[in-house]
This record gives structure tokens, C-alpha cells and sequence, in this order.
């Protein structure tokens, strides 16, 4: 290589670089795969806004999603609601259950959020918080698939889209129930 | 209409920054004054326009406007007036906005002080400093739109983040900002002379007062940074290493080496490929720093909201990086050296070694924070680069510095003879070895400990010397003591402002040495009337209060301190903000000069029976604050203009 050429690699040199930052936006950080999958989903026993007992143990044998929300948690849980609504009538009749877990928040402003999007699937609040600790939330809005053996097969962190939905759903309703 | 009027001055401003940054180039190339004079009037238009955005986005602020995205995100109808201000760079897209008025005002304040004396360089510079401020712009108006509608409008906004409500969250972003955007001037010269091929000396004396200005602003911020997370996050620390701190610091390292190696090109016309190369580093890391903040690609407590920002700020990145380098390839010929190293014990070499040892941090530093990625790109295994890494790395080259800033600045140019080093450091030596043996006898034997606060010192006593001997010099020649002494500051500003920053430095460094190697903390749970003690002071729990703020419910615990006699009652509390799940502490302290007391509260019992409380005593954290006050004089006595040597 001649003397004068040589010097133009000096701009090459920032190539890697360049490449390795380029390459940490296939990556999330964020993206902490959660301990509880594969494991039992933790049992709860809650009471729905409108009153009527909800218990996941009573479940066995649907596949159940667990949307954490809240009413200020904005706006993430308003893109998913209707989302979420959207699902749960498209797969009720093929023995999917939607729940949703109400967290740190005000009755009042939940049942709002809930009469504002119309949803129809069971909601019920999470006074003690208990059931957001046994699941490990991060935040809000944050979404477990549980298959029909009531194991956690797949967790979701922000909102939900109606393809992340229908991956995990389909794929959970094409196992077998044993 | 208000967040229309927003959009609207954005994209006229790119408009004007881009015919801008294209007229002065022109201008340049084909010799036509009335096309710089053009660009002139658009870099004029573009800091009106800007100033109209944040004014607009204030407004926002100020008056709830919900609808728009941006404001309901970061405020809601209880956050108190000023953090409704500053809220307005408490997030990704104000905060860009703040950035560009930032560049838009350096960019008027050049054009007012050099538009005469930069000549040649001058367009291009205007090229620079008006391109940079188009990609902002364009942020602005593509990747982060502040001015972005909302659909329904809610009732209420979400709220700022309740750790930015905080008084050192309305000054640390600004100096910051201050100091990552002014190093865009230097870097803008840097580009005007390998253009022009003006590598010469102009360029730097014309930048040195801006580099000194950005590396200050840059230092308070960071300064700051580290009294918000001291007096906020309630762990006790003020830095972290985490991948955001590391984002600003590295340029300050960088930066800190170029305004030691510019005396030696000014002196000794060495260096000049290196000073270059410096320049675009620095500007090149707060470009890399600003990606780091916004693209989510790093995890870090800081970071921003991820989106198709960060691939913007890369795309610039690498335009910048290949641009420079490419025109530092191009004027490779004209950067040789014109002096040489004549010794290796001469102040050359002493400030060389000094630039190695900076260049060195930063690269530890970066690698330290760019591992995490790199480890997974190649290895696929998700690490961690914690505190011990970058203290084991830099701690050795810090103690170096200390040393070099005692020897650089008294050593002689080109070769030391045995008689200038006895004249000159013999007495500091034996102060620092005398500093030693009595912080020994004092009881502090961690070897760490001792080796800092000795080398201290010793930089110190030069500094004593230098300034004793010259002092003595004048008042020879018949001046009173003091005036002698205050002629001598502003004569040699330059000097004894770089002095007095050192010193700054020194009392900073004294105050990290104190807290790491000293303080002390324990936990424990306390029930009502019961105490504990830690090193002499004893605190008791005497009750706890609940009360409703204007956003926010908190639960205060009053604690009497006392050490024999009562000091005083402090009340930590824990706040408990709707939109967040978990309690934010707020902590309570009493600062000293020797120590500070510093309480967390932890986990209470509601009916205020019992409280557990985090109890600690933070030796010698005052001085860093101190320093940093230490630092803003230095800087601004380097910073005057300079006397005409008459005399």
C-alpha cells in the first residue's frame, strides 16, 4: 500500500464502532426474561368490580390472560384496552379468558376506565397488591399467558397489539388441554 | 392552534438552518460575502424560531394544555408552577428542544464575537455550527415531535416523573446542556481549519475560551448530577457509574486533555494532529452520549423512552465521525509536527502524559459502557459492568493526574536541568512526604488514603510555591502584599485560573477520598422513643406524620440527633405519587464540613408504632461541593479577557 493511501483507513476506523452501536437496536435491554415462565401461575382470588368472585384455580383447562393495568396508566394501558377488549370477544367462544388485574388505583377512576373502552371481559382491583408481587411487575400495563395445564408461558412488558395477542394465544389454544 | 404555531417555527427553522448551512459553504467556495451574510441572517432567524418552540412549549406547560402529547405526559394539574418550567425538559422531546435553543444561542453568540476575526474560517464554521443545528431540527420535527396532538384529550396529565422534582433538576440538565453543546464551537473551528486548511494556531486561541466555557458548564453539570443523586435517589452515593453519568464524563475527559495539550501547540507547534483528533473525540462522545440517553440501547437509569430516535442520532454519529476522519485523512500532510520532544523530563511530556492518562480513562470508560453490548453481540451473554471495574481502571490514573498537576504546570519547557526540579519541587515533595507521616501518625492507614491525601498536598505546596515566589517578585519591585497579589491573578488569569480550578480539583478529590474511606452506615428498625447510635451521634425515633401535598401523600418520620447535645430533628419521608407504584424516598440530612448526617426512612408500621431507618454518616462529601465552588472561580478568572502586557 502506498504511503498516501494508507491514511484513509484512518475514517474506517470508526466502522466497528459504528457497527456494534447499530447492532444494540436488535437487542432490549429492558427485556429480562421472567422466572415464572414454565412455572404454575401464582393462585389468586380476587373480587371483580361488579362483585362476582374471580379465581384463576377455577380456570384449569382455558387459556388465561392476565392484563395488569391502571386507570392513570397512561398511555400505554389506553392503546391496549381496546385492544385487549377487542381480543377477548374474538376468543371467548374458543375457551380463552381475559382477566384484568386493576393495581394502585382509586375504584372510581378504574370503573370509569372501564365504562369509558366498554370492556366486558372480568376486571377486579388488587387492593393489597398481592397478586401484582407474586406475578413480579415491573409496571403497568404487563401481560402473563397462562396455558390451559395453568402454567405461565409467556410474559409481556408494555402494551399489548392484537399480533403479540394472537401469536400467543393461537399457539396455547393448538396445544392439548392433558 | 399553539402546538400548530410550534410545528410550524420547527420546520421553518430547518428550512433556514439547512439554506443556511448550504449559502455559508457557497459563500466560502466561490469568495461571495452577500451568500455568508445570508446564512448570517438564517442562523438570526433559526435562534428566533427555536426560542418561539420552547416559549410555545412553555406555554404548553404553563397553561395544561393536555392535548398535547408531550405535556400530558410529563405533567398533571397538581405539579407545582416551577416544575411545570423545567418539566418541560424533563423528558426526550423538551429536552431536544432546550439542546437546539442551547446550540441556536452559541450559534449567535459566535457569529456576534467572531463574524470580523475568524475570516476565512468563519463560513465554514457558520457551515458547522447550522448543520449540526438542521439534524436537531430535524429530530425536532421528524423523530420526537414535542408539539404532538393527543386524541382524547384527558382530563389530566400523567405527571413528571417525581424524581425530577427536585431544585437540582432544574439547573443539572441546563449546565449539562451548556457544556455538550458549547463543545460544538470548538469542534466547529476544528472543522473550519481542516476545510480551509488553517490548521494552524488560529483556531485554537480563538476556541480556547469557548472549550473552557463548555468544560466548566460540563463540570457543574455533572457536579450537580452528583448532588441530586446524593440528596434524591437516597443511597448515599453521587455517582454511579451508570452508562448515562459515564455519557457526560467521558467528553469532559476528553475536553480536560485538550485544554492542556493546546499549550503545548501553542507553545511548541506540537500536536496539531492531535489536538484535532481530540477535538472531534469530544464532540464525537457528546454525540455518542446523547445516543446512549435516547436510544434505549444501553440500560441505565437515566435513559429516555426508546424509539426511531436513536437510529437518527447513530446516522449522525457516523456522519460526523466519517466526515471528520475523512478530512483529517485528507490534511494528513500539513499536521506534522514543526517541534520536537526534547526530554522526557520537561513539561512537554508532563502534559503529554497527562493526555495519555485522560485519553486513557475516557477509552476505559467507554469500553466499561459499551462492554454490555459487546459482550452480547459476541458472546451472546447479557453482562453487567459495575462500580469495581471502573474504580479498579481509573483510581490509578486519577492518583497520576494528581501527581502530573503538580508537575506539569512548574516543570521547564523542552528539558528540566537537576537545578529546576530541586528549585521547584524539592519543598513540595517534602510537604507531601511530611502530609503522609502525619496522616499516618493521625490514624488513616488505608494505603489509598494516605497516597491521595499526600499528592494533595503536594500539588498544593507547588501551587503555594508558584504563587509565593511570584508574589514575592512583585512586591520586591515595591507593591503592597495584597494588590501584588491580585495584579498577579489578573495578569496571568490564564494561569492562575488554571490554578485555582486545580485547586477546585484537589478539595473534590480530597472529599471523594473522605466519603469512600470513611463513611459509615447502619439499618435498623426503631420503635417509638427507642435510639440508635453510629460514630457518636445517637437518633431517636419520635413519631410519624402523614400529610396530603398538592400531588403527592407522604409519611415523614421525625428523628431527634443528637451527640450530647440535641442538633436538631430530621424528617425523612417516603412520597407516595399515584402514577408511580413504588414510594419515592425523600431524605433528610444535616451537612458538615467534617461529616454529614443522613437519614432514609424505610418501612413503618401505619400506625406509626415502629419505623426502620437507614442512618449514615458521610465523612468529608461537603468538600466536593466545595471544590466545585473552588472550580467555578478558577474557571472564571480563566475565562477574562486578557490585560494587555504593558507593564
Amino acid at each position: 500500500m502506498s504511503r498516501r493511501a494508507w491514511r484513509w483507513l484512518i475514517p474506517l476506523a470508526a466502522l466497528p464502532l459504528l457497527a456494534l452501536l447499530a447492532y444494540g437496536f436488535r437487542v432490549n435491554p429492558r427485556e429480562i426474561p421472567s422466572p415464572l415462565v414454565g412455572r404454575p401461575a401464582p393462585g389468586f382470588a380476587l373480587t371483580a368490580f361488579d362483585a362476582t368472585p374471580l379465581t384463576l384455580d377455577a380456570q384449569r383447562g382455558r387459556v388465561v390472560v392476565v392484563n395488569f393495568w391502571a386507570s392513570w396508566c397512561y398511555p400505554a394501558c389506553y392503546e391496549e384496552a381496546p385492544v385487549l377488549e377487542q381480543s377477548w370477544r374474538a376468543y371467548r367462544d374458543r375457551g380463552v379468558l381475559v382477566i384484568g388485574v386493576d393495581i394502585q388505583d382509586t375504584v372510581e377512576a378504574a370503573q370509569k376506565f372501564i365504562r369509558d373502552f366498554g370492556l366486558s371481559f372480568p376486571n377486579a382491583p388488587d387492593p393489597t397488591g398481592k397478586v401484582s408481587v407474586d406475578y413480579g411487575t415491573y409496571g403497568v400495563p404487563e401481560t402473563f399467558f397462562i396455558d390451559r395445564r395453568g402454567r405461565i408461558r409467556a410474559r409481556h412488558v408494555g402494551a399489548l397489539t392484537d399480533d403479540v395477542i394472537r401469536a400467543h394465544v393461537e399457539r396455547l389454544l393448538a396445544e392439548p388441554a392433558g | 392552534m399553539i402546538p400548530e404555531l410550534g410545528y410550524g417555527a420547527a420546520i421553518v427553522a430547518l428550512g433556514l438552518a439547512l439554506w443556511g448551512a448550504l449559502a455559508a459553504a457557497l459563500g466560502a467556495r466561490t469568495g461571495r460575502p452577500a451568500l455568508v451574510l445570508s446564512a448570517q441572517h438564517a442562523a438570526l432567524g433559526v435562534f428566533a424560531l427555536v426560542t418561539a418552540c420552547l416559549a410555545l412549549l412553555m406555554y404548553a406547560f404553563l397553561t395544561f394544555d393536555f392535548s398535547v402529547r408531550y405535556v400530558a405526559t410529563n405533567t398533571n394539574l397538581g405539579t407545582p408552577f416551577y416544575y411545570r418550567i423545567t418539566g418541560v425538559w424533563g423528558a426526550l422531546e423538551g429536552s431536544i428542544i432546550l439542546w437546539t435553543w442551547m446550540l441556536a444561542l452559541y450559534t449567535l453568540i459566535v457569529i456576534l464575537r467572531h463574524r470580523e476575526s475568524a475570516r476565512e474560517l468563519y463560513p465554514w464554521v457558520l457551515t458547522v455550527m447550522l448543520g449540526v443545528l438542521a439534524f436537531f431540527l430535524l429530530v425536532i420535527t421528524v423523530a420526537a415531535p414535542p408539539f404532538a396532538r393527543l386524541h382524547p384529550v384527558p382530563a389530566d396529565g400523567h405527571g413528571l416523573n417525581p424524581l425530577l422534582e427536585d431544585t437540582g433538576m432544574i439547573t443539572h440538565p441546563v449546565a449539562l446542556y451548556l457544556g455538550f453543546t458549547g463543545l460544538t464551537v470548538p469542534f466547529a473551528f476544528a472543522m473550519a481549519a481542516l476545510i480551509t486548511g488553517r490548521v494552524g494556531d488560529a483556531w485554537l486561541t480563538m476556541t480556547r475560551r469557548w472549550t473552557i466555557v463548555a468544560w466548566y458548564f460540563l463540570s457543574l453539570g455533572l457536579l450537580i448530577g452528583g448532588w441530586w443523586s446524593y440528596h434524591v435517589l437516597g443511597w448515599g452515593g453521587y455517582w454511579a457509574w451508570d452508562p448515562v453519568e459515564n455519557a457526560a464524563f467521558m467528553p469532559w475527559l476528553t475536553a480536560t486533555a485538550f485544554l492542556h495539550s493546546v499549550m503545548i501547540q501553542e507553545r511548541r507547534r506540537m500536536l496539531k494532529l492531535w489536538n484535532l483528533a481530540l477535538v472531534i473525540m469530544t464532540f464525537g462522545l457528546t454525540l455518542f452520549g446523547t445516543f446512549l440517553t435516547r436510544s434505549g440501547v444501553i440500560a441505565s437509569v437515566h435513559a429516555f423512552t426508546q424509539g426511531t430516535i436513536g437510529a437518527f442520532f447513530l446516522g449522525f454519529l457516523a456522519l460526523v465521525l466519517l466526515t471528520a476522519l475523512g478530512l483529517l485523512a485528507w490534511r494528513w500532510d500539513a499536521l506534522g509536527a514543526q517541534g520536537a520532544l526534547d526530554s522526557v523530563v520537561s513539561r512537554e511530556s508532563a502534559f503529554l502524559l497527562n493526555n495519555v492518562m485522560l485519553v486513557a480513562a475516557a477509552f476505559t470508560v467507554f469500553f466499561g459502557t459499551v462492554f454490555p453490548l459487546l459482550s452480547e453481540a459476541l458472546r451472546g451473554v447479557k453482562v453487567s459492568v459495575g462500580a469495581p471495574f471502573f474504580n479498579q481502571v481509573n483510581v490509578p490514573l486519577f492518583l497520576g493526574l494528581i501527581f502530573l498537576m503538580g508537575v506539569g504546570p512548574l516543570i521547564a519547557w523542552r528539558r528540566a536541568s537537576v537545578d529546576n526540579l530541586r528549585r521547584n519541587f524539592l519543598g513540595p515533595v517534602l510537604t507531601g512526604v511530611a502530609a503522609a507521616a502525619f496522616f499516618f501518625a493521625l490514624g488513616v492507614h488505608s494505603a489509598l488514603a494516605v497516597l491521595t491525601l499526600a499528592l494533595t498536598v503536594f500539588v498544593a505546596a507547588t501551587i503555594a510555591l508558584d504563587f509565593a515566589r511570584a508574589t514575592r517578585v512583585r512586591a520586591r519591585m515595591g507593591e503592597p502584599l495584597l494588590p501584588a497579589m491580585g495584579g498577579l491573578l489578573r495578569r496571568h488569569n490564564r494561569r492562575y485560573g488554571g490554578f485555582v480550578v486545580h485547586l477546585g480539583v484537589l478539595i473534590i478529590a480530597v472529599g471523594v477520598t473522605g466519603s469512600q474511606a470513611w463513611s459509615v452506615q447502619t439499618e435498623t428498625t426503631l420503635g417509638r422513643g427507642e435510639s440508635t447510635e453510629l460514630a457518636g451521634y445517637r437518633v431517636r425515633f419520635e413519631d410519624l406524620a402523614a400529610s396530603e401535598e398538592s400531588n403527592h401523600f407522604k409519611v415523614a418520620g421525625a428523628f431527634t440527633v443528637s451527640d450530647g447535645r440535641v442538633l436538631g430533628v430530621l424528617r425523612p419521608a417516603k412520597k407516595f405519587y399515584p402514577q408511580e407504584q413504588s414510594p419515592i424516598a425523600y431524605v433528610d440530612y444535616r451537612l458538615g464540613l467534617r461529616e454529614d448526617i443522613y437519614l432514609v426512612l424505610g418501612d413503618f408500621a401505619r400506625d406509626g408504632s415502629r419505623a426502620t431507618v437507614k442512618l449514615q454518616v458521610n465523612r468529608l462529601v461537603s468538600w466536593i461541593w466545595i471544590g466545585g465552588l473552588v472550580l467555578t472561580a478558577g474557571a472564571g478568572l480563566a475565562i477574562l479577557p486578557e490585560t494587555k502586557r504593558t507593564a
